[in-house]
């Protein structure tokens, strides 16, 4: 295929004597939602992260479009302009307001002119109902729309794919749903998506490939219903049996 | 061991009166408690300052009205400088200094924090700097200082008057503290923040300007101010190099006239400048506690 936008291959990752990721390979197709599941420390987080640069890779490689990630010539600031990046506890900055942080990728990383990415931004917070918070700073907003607004932010990058680090996991049960609607919403319009998440039925109903990481180690992926309804490996079934 | 919560309900509500000897310190009579251990205490200073064998000599010598009035004002006839006057040049000094040391303070943390490969000579150089002005007492930098850029010969900079010097040396020691300041509280953002911005695409130098230093300046602030305010007091330091301030003109006083009452002159004038400062910082802190008791609940 050559829509693959991200691909990994056989990264390896370590911190100390700790070997996060084993040899870890992975392709991600344009307008494809992949869904990362595995239990906590199963190296979710370290592999988005050795996606976009934020971990450097200690064997594999990772590629961009084609492009290998490695090459000592390639610059990480310009990689992570094409990758968006969710995260756990949103990270909004909260001396900027909420059109501020949306605003300050476009204008001080691409360097567009404050005039036209406001009204872009405003549209986007409009799609997510939050276009009168625009002036508002973060701590006002409740959880479900900071992660919103962080989702928006990294949007407004107009990025080539989202990386999303289990962007549910910090929120109220009750403010879950309206972020995972936001989700569901953005692959229908055909987001490339990377989705490291808890939430089972979500990735069953919006993935179109799940895979499953078990301590670094790519056990096994393949659609929603080749995961969930008969899983290959001993381990992805046990993993299944526990979070049901 | 019974794990009822009304195990005592059975005797009547508990006794919630505290006991005699302690009610003047419960509720609203704390008020009467407090006013009377102020005006105890107070007695007591007083009582000791009069009483003592010498109680009279040290109100000559350190408390005389007229000589703390001769001082402050000073005798040109005599050659006694004035303590008044004198305090203007430790106030233009530190608020020089405060200029120079913020930036320079800055200039510094943020070298050390660099990433950059270009930078490294320049980030072990800072490295030292922290460590050796942290460590060397203020007075001998201003002996060095004051005493040994005069005989390197270089100039314009070996013809300043001994304040300039003074001004040189404070902000070179200051600057290794407040550096350090700084990188503390740039330390103090959370590492999401760094993670967010760079995942933004910002540059390392974007990310401190836009996202990490505009949250930090605010936890700086209070610890800045201690800062400032122990450097408006090291400005007296200056009278080692001759420098006329308010603390050289008071020795001055006392070398000439025979009593001390100069010294409390230049103790009230320092208190005067430092106890506005040491309020507002105190405040200062207060509502930031206040404000971080109100987020976390």
């Amino acid at each position: 295929m050559n829509d693959v936008v991200l691909s990994l291959s056989a990264v390896v990752k370590r911190f100390g004597d700790n070997e996060v990721l084993r040899g870890v390979s992975l392709d991600l197709h344009r307008h494809e939602v992949v869904c990362l599941i595995g239990s906590s420390g199963s190296g979710k987080s370290t592999l988005l992260r050795c996606a976009n640069l934020l971990e450097s890779v200690d064997a594999g490689s990772v590629t961009l479009f084609g492009q290998s990630l490695m090459d000592d010539r390639v610059d990480p600031d310009l990689v992570r302009r094409h990758i968006g990046m969710v995260f756990q506890s949103f990270n909004l900055f909260p001396h900027l307001s909420v059109l501020d942080n949306i605003l300050i990728g476009p204008v001080y990383a691409l360097k567009r002119k404050r005039s036209d990415v406001r009204s872009e931004a405003l549209e986007l917070l409009a799609r997510i109902g939050l276009a009168d918070r625009a002036d508002e700073y973060p701590d006002r907003l409740s959880g479900g729309q900071q992660q919103r607004v962080a989702i928006v932010r990294s949007l407004a990058m107009q990025p080539a794919l989202l990386l999303l680090d289990e962007v549910t996991s910090a929120l109220d049960p009750t403010l879950v749903g309206e972020v995972l609607d936001l989700l569901a919403d953005l692959a229908r319009q055909g987001t490339t998506m990377l989705i490291a998440t808890h939430e089972m039925n979500f990735a069953r109903d919006v993935a179109h490939r799940v895979a499953y990481l078990d301590s670094g180690v790519l056990v096994e992926q393949g659609t929603p219903e080749e995961i969930f309804t008969k899983p290959q490996h001993a381990s992805t079934r046990a993993f299944l049996e526990r979070v049901r | 061991m019974s794990l009822e919560t009304d195990a005592s309900a059975s005797d009547g509500p508990p006794n919630l009166f505290a006991p005699r000897r302690r009610r003047l310190f419960v509720g609203r009579r704390g008020v009467v408690a407090s006013t009377l251990s102020s005006v105890v205490l107070l007695a007591a200073i007083v009582a000791v300052f009069y009483l003592a064998p010498g109680g009279a000599q040290v109100r000559y010598y350190f408390f005389n009205p007229h000589n703390m009035w001769v001082s402050f004002v000073g005798d040109p006839g005599k050659g006694l400088s004035s303590v008044g006057l004198g305090i203007l040049t430790n106030i233009w000094m530190f608020l020089l200094c405060e200029v120079l040391i913020l930036v320079f303070g800055l200039l510094i943390a943020s070298v050390r924090m660099s990433q950059s490969a270009v930078l490294f000579p320049l980030r072990v150089l800072s490295t030292v700097y922290t460590d050796v002005f942290r460590g060397i007492p203020v007075l001998l930098v201003m002996f060095i200082v004051g005493f040994g850029i005069p005989e390197l010969g270089l100039g314009f900079l070996s013809h300043q008057s001994p304040a300039v010097y003074g001004c040189i040396t404070l902000t070179v020691t200051y600057s290794a503290y407040v550096a350090e300041v700084y990188r503390a509280g740039l330390y103090s953002v959370p590492n999401g923040q760094l993670l967010a911005a760079r995942s933004l695409g910002l540059t390392h130098a974007s990310t401190m300007r836009r996202v990490i230093l505009p949250q930090a300046i605010r936890t700086v602030i209070p610890p800045l101010l201690n800062d400032f305010i122990s450097l408006q007091k090291d400005t007296a330091l200056v009278s080692t190099l001759g420098a006329i301030e308010a603390v050289r003109a008071a020795q001055i006083y006392d070398s000439t006239e025979f009593n001390s009452s100069s010294y409390v002159v230049a103790a009230l004038l320092f208190l005067a400048l430092t106890i506005p400062l040491t309020r507002f910082t105190d405040r200062l802190i207060a509502r930031d506690r206040a404000r971080r008791l109100a987020g976390s609940q």
